[in-house]
């Protein structure tokens, strides 16, 4: 006799909530293995990531995208280890509200970067258009 | 002849989510895709509360938008190069990735129903999230103390804005940590508080994952501005 359980993984019809890990036969062990895998990844990143700044080995210019690629490796460990995202047809819909929630994100951080920085690039300081009348009135 | 037997005749090969079949057999056991009634309490809780969590997240966006905009328009006053100091950046880092560990092995301990453990690793939790509001608290004051306050520039508003948030969130979620110790002691692993613990875990994980962004962007990135 199959449980119902394992029924339910079989059909793909057995949601899990987010922050937790559903499968069979899943014990203490693992649970302590799969947190402290994550802890220790988070860590070596980290730590990475504070050293970033201080080495003199990496290209000035480069530091901030090194710090960007650790900082989005961490929150990826921090994703599957800590709150067990998988891409288990089960997690589905955990996966796409967080897939939406980080399209929003981009969208708000990056849009406010361009669209700012193309402002600051093409509009002329208050002060600056001031002085540049004064001058040409002369 | 076994359960799957019964409404999977030919086994792999079908239709994974049998639409329009099993309406009679399988109504017990299916869940989600509009067929077998509502998931379970725990799923739809959950799932709710990480909707929540992730508008919470745009929120934050936001905030880490303006700062990253602002970040070198420090109006003549300090920038962070003069006020950050690395060493306490990387001990709160430090409270809250542990604090993070710890509230996992709370949740293992949930799982392995266990009062004592649960409780220790939440307290352990607690004890290390209080530290690290300490250490935000006492930069805070520092900062003030000098004159570089919210009010001297867009860079130290937008500063204060996001991290005090993210304080704000940290402080509510310990308020949240002692209740639900509280409660745990009380009431025991009960469904309805075994939810609640479950959400905190889902509160306290993205309150670290937030964090990741901020001693990246604000304080790394800022140092070398």
């Amino acid at each position: 006799m199959t449980g119902e359980n394992e029924v339910l993984a079989e059909i793909g019809e057995n949601d899990i909530a987010p922050g937790v890990t559903e499968a069979a036969g899943y014990s203490i062990r693992e649970g302590i293995t799969t947190y402290a895998i994550g802890f220790a990844l988070a860590v070596l990143l980290t730590v990475a990531s504070f050293a970033t700044v201080k080495t003199p080995l990496i290209w000035g210019p480069g530091i901030a995208v090194m710090l960007g690629v650790l900082a989005v490796a961490q929150m990826g460990v921090h994703l599957v280890f800590f709150l067990h995202m998988t891409s288990d047809p089960d997690n589905t819909n955990n996966a796409l509200a967080l897939a939406f929630g980080v399209l929003i994100v981009l969208l708000v951080v990056f849009g406010s970067l361009w669209i700012m920085g193309y402002l600051h690039d093409r509009v002329m300081p208050t002060g600056d258009m001031q002085q540049r009348m004064m001058q040409m009135q002369r | 002849m076994s359960t799957v037997d019964a409404f999977m005749p030919s086994g792999r090969g079908r239709d994974p989510y049998r639409l329009g079949h099993g309406h009679r057999e399988a109504h017990h056991l299916a869940r989600g895709h509009g067929e077998g009634g509502p998931a379970r309490k725990r799923v739809v809780v959950a799932y709710g509360f990480w909707i929540f969590l992730l508008s919470d997240i745009v929120m934050f966006s936001a905030f880490f938008a303006a700062h990253a905009v602002l970040q070198t328009a420090t109006a003549g006053g300090p920038t962070g190069r003069d006020l950050f100091d690395p060493m306490s950046v990387a001990l709160e880092t430090a409270c809250l990735l542990v604090s993070s560990f710890t509230c996992g092995m709370s949740a293992v301990a949930t799982g392995a129903r266990s009062q004592l453990w649960t409780q220790f690793f939440l307290a352990v939790t607690g004890v290390l999230g209080v530290a690290f509001l300490a250490l935000e608290a006492h930069d805070f004051a520092g900062m003030i103390a000098i004159g570089a306050g919210p009010q001297r520039s867009a860079f130290l508003s937008s500063f204060f804005a996001l991290v005090g948030c993210h304080g704000l969130h940290v402080t509510a979620g310990l308020l949240w940590l002692g209740t639900m110790m509280a409660q745990v002691f009380v009431k025991g692993f009960r469904p309805n508080i075994l939810r609640r613990l479950l959400c905190f875990n889902l509160f306290w994980h993205v309150l670290d994952i937030i964090w990741i962004a901020i001693f990246t962007m604000v304080y790394l990135i800022g140092e070398g501005r």
